[in-house]
């Protein structure tokens, strides 16, 4: 929800990224305030995924020019697991698959880390069975992921499933998922937004990088942002998704 | 974090130092006379300085082995000392320990006096080649179990030892195995007779000490008929310029029914980063399980070593008789491991399990290689290997050789073998949930190596999860 004097959490200016030494992000501006719901839609290739991997620093993307300022501290001087323990939380488009760490373990870690980055408590393996337990229901996740290895023969579902989860336990300041909602059935997109709807409060912030309006009639944006050629052509409210949908983003493209 | 997988394992060695015990050393060099020596230091009978005599002039014959997957400069045998022992001192209790000793023992974390007590763990330890204290021998003794230095056993025990030793590792197997027969100094023996069970792990420490002496143990455990032992071996050698030279022959023998597990933790010195000073690891294992229903289970994990060169084996002979080897062999800078098992199939319905975990990380190469032989009367033996491999960093190998031997068209052996390596991919997965490349690593690695840690008893297997950590840290970053 937008709300007047809300914190800044994210101020992203004149971002440009290269990935294989090819700038696929071109100047990128954007302003992500405590409360807010933003979703960034575009074609193909049109920049979105880099701009969200750049922003986790994933080693591959890098940040050539412009500046991103993250709860007033400048982002790119902060490693990967310094950005993640800030709050900040990427949903993957494609999940990794781990073989051999069970998932149970992986999550307690993760969760550990972030607790003890925060200065709260950690919890020992069975407090912290009883409280994934407990998330998963409320998720309506299968327990049986505790069991398995992180990600490892996971269905494309499972693994966002398991993403969401990730989110839900580690509570983000920020969250970006990254194209979280393709390639889902109606049951697995109403956890994603489950998920999402269930983490927002006016202190934190969520980005959503999305293909479709389809998620969209489950969580409501504030702004909607079109992306084309490694930029923001246009900025809106929710009901430009809905003129993407029935339009295509074509004339966005004309008019830009 | 391009340069995330080029870093993780530089970290000094942790156990490098000398404690500064004077030694009573014989001069360097291999000859009739020295084993003479060696013999008469140790008060053994006339026939086992003729066991040890013609064994080295058997070696005498031999050339040194050239295929194993290592290189290195050739050894001269005859600027090695072979003989170093601690001044003989007459110990009644573990406070007439040199304390020196004892501290050095703290600084490697052995549980010894109450420690082991309470580990419920003892610990004939083995310092430079003579057995300094042994402790709990009253209490296994209650049971009828021999545990003691292998001299000892030859002063107090010579039917048996003369009984068994050399019948599962003949003076002549090997080049390495025939040189240990010439000069082994000192080692463990245990016995456990007819239907004991062990009460406890049986556990020793070696250490290496005196820059440039060879070590040579001979270890020898018998399990009679019915019984069952659980043996602990553990190493870490201080920081040494020059090589060193390793060569042990363990023999197991399991009668009918008998069980015995066998479990090492290695982490000698390895060399610095470009592979100077570390030490040279030729060990001979071999299991015999000779009675039917008889079990003989390995569990290694090799860390430590510039040259790993070891195949703890197992000899089927009895029926329904079940050989067991399980392996983690990590490899770092410029470490070569040629490491892996041989089971031999001969009785009927035998079956053998092989896991085999290697991971190479730095510059090194980790060579697994198995050999696995049916032979013709072994009706219904069963095998099942397992070999995997992880790559960590661009500049390491990994290769497996098996060699599969069949004479018998009602045995089922099957092999399966991966190679995976430590993507970027995970790493940053890893990252992205705040966690650091060393934690991602070492929890990549337990997951790697948990069907083999899970064979370790439990406090070994504890060691073993730092150890690997520790020895990775530095690998990434």
């Amino acid at each position: 929800m937008i709300r007047d004097g809300a914190k800044v959490l994210l101020e992203v200016r004149g971002l440009r990224v290269k990935v294989g030494g090819v700038e696929i992000c071109k100047g990128m501006d954007l302003t992500v305030r405590a409360g807010e719901i933003h979703a960034i839609m575009g074609p193909n290739g049109s920049g979105k995924s880099t701009f969200a991997k750049a922003l986790v620093g994933h080693p591959a993307y890098e940040a050539v020019a412009g500046s991103v300022v993250y709860e007033g501290k400048d982002l790119f001087a902060m490693e990967p697991e310094e950005r993640a323990r800030a709050g900040l939380f990427l949903g993957f488009q494609y999940p990794v698959e781990i073989p051999g760490v069970s998932n149970s373990a992986f999550l307690r870690l993760a969760y550990n880390t972030q607790q003890a980055a925060r200065g709260a408590d950690e919890l020992d393996p069975l407090e912290f069975d009883d409280y994934v337990r407990a998330k998963m229901k409320l998720l309506d996740i299968d327990p049986g992921f505790l069991d398995r290895s992180v990600n490892d023969g996971f269905s494309g579902g499972e693994k966002k499933r398991n993403e969401i989860l990730q989110m839900a336990l580690l509570e983000p300041r920020l969250a970006v998922l990254d194209e979280t909602d393709s390639g889902l059935d109606i049951d697995a997109l109403r956890v994603v937004a489950g998920g999402v709807n269930g983490l927002l409060t006016p202190e934190n912030a969520v980005v959503l990088v999305t293909h479709y309006q389809r998620l969209l009639n489950y969580i409501i944006p504030d702004y909607v942002h079109v992306m084309d050629g490694g930029r923001i052509l246009r900025t809106g409210g929710k009901e430009l998704a809905l003129e993407l949908e029935s339009r295509g983003y074509d004339w966005i493209k004309a008019a830009a | 974090m391009s340069t995330v997988l080029e870093n993780l394992v530089n970290r000094p060695y942790k156990h490098g130092f000398v404690t500064p015990i004077e030694a009573e050393t014989a001069p360097k060099g291999l000859n009739e006379d020295i084993i003479r020596l060696i013999s008469s230091k140790k008060k053994e009978p006339e026939w086992m300085l003729e066991f040890r005599l013609n064994a080295y002039r058997h070696w005498l014959t031999m050339e040194e082995p050239a295929w194993p997957n290592v290189k290195y400069p050739k050894i001269d045998f005859q600027n090695i000392i072979y003989f170093s022992a601690p001044k003989p001192k007459k110990l009644k209790s573990m406070d007439e320990v040199d304390p020196e000793l004892l501290r050095t023992f703290e600084k490697l974390g052995v549980p010894m006096n109450e420690r082991a007590a309470l580990a419920g763990v003892a610990v004939d330890v083995i310092f430079d080649s003579v057995s300094v204290a042994t402790t709990y021998k009253e209490r296994l003794a209650e049971v009828g179990i021999i545990f003691c230095s292998i001299s000892e056993a030859v002063r107090e025990h010579p039917d048996l030892v003369r009984k068994y030793l050399g019948t599962v590792v003949p003076p002549g197997d090997n080049f390495y195995a025939s040189l240990n027969t010439a000069v082994f100094t000192d080692g463990s023996f245990c016995f456990i007779p007819k239907g004991v069970k062990c009460p406890m792990d049986l556990s020793t420490y070696f250490r290496i000490n005196t820059a440039e002496s060879g070590q040579f143990e001979r270890t020898l455990i018998i399990a009679e008929e019915g019984a069952s032992v659980s043996y602990l071996e553990g190493c870490t050698a201080p920081q040494f310029d020059s090589n060193q030279l390793h060569a042990a022959v363990v023999e197991l023998v399991a009668l009918d029914g008998a069980e015995i597990k066998y479990s090492t933790v290695q982490n000698w010195y390895a060399g610095d980063e470009s592979g100077r000073g570390g030490i040279y690891n030729f060990v001979t294992k071999r299991g015999l399980c000779k009675g039917a229903n008889s079990k003989i289970s390995w569990t290694q994990v090799e860390t430590g070593s510039a040259i790993t060169w070891k195949y703890p084996s197992c000899v089927l002979l009895g029926e329904n008789s079940i050989g067991e080897f399980y392996s983690v062999a990590l490899t770092n800078h410029m470490q070569q491991a040629d490491t892996g098992t041989k089971m031999t199939h001969i009785g009927r319905n035998t079956r053998s399990r092989i896991v085999s975990k290697g991971i190479s990380a730095g510059k090194s190469n980790n060579s697994y290689r198995g050999l696995v032989k049916i032979g013709p009367k072994a009706e219904n033996a069963r095998n099942y290997s397992q070999c995997d491999s992880m790559l960590i960093g661009a500049k390491s190998g990994a290769n497996t050789f098996p060699y599969i031997q069949v004479h018998n068209n009602s045995a089922k052996v099957e092999h399966e073998a991966t190679t995976s390596k430590i993507g970027e991919d995970q790493l940053f997965y890893f990252a992205s949930r705040g966690i650091g490349p060393e934690e991602a690593i070492s929890m990549i690695i337990n997951g790697f190596c948990r069907d083999v840690f899970q064979q370790l008893p439990m406090e070994f297997a504890v060691e073993a999860t730092k150890l690997l950590g520790l020895k990775l840290e530095g690998s990434v970053g």
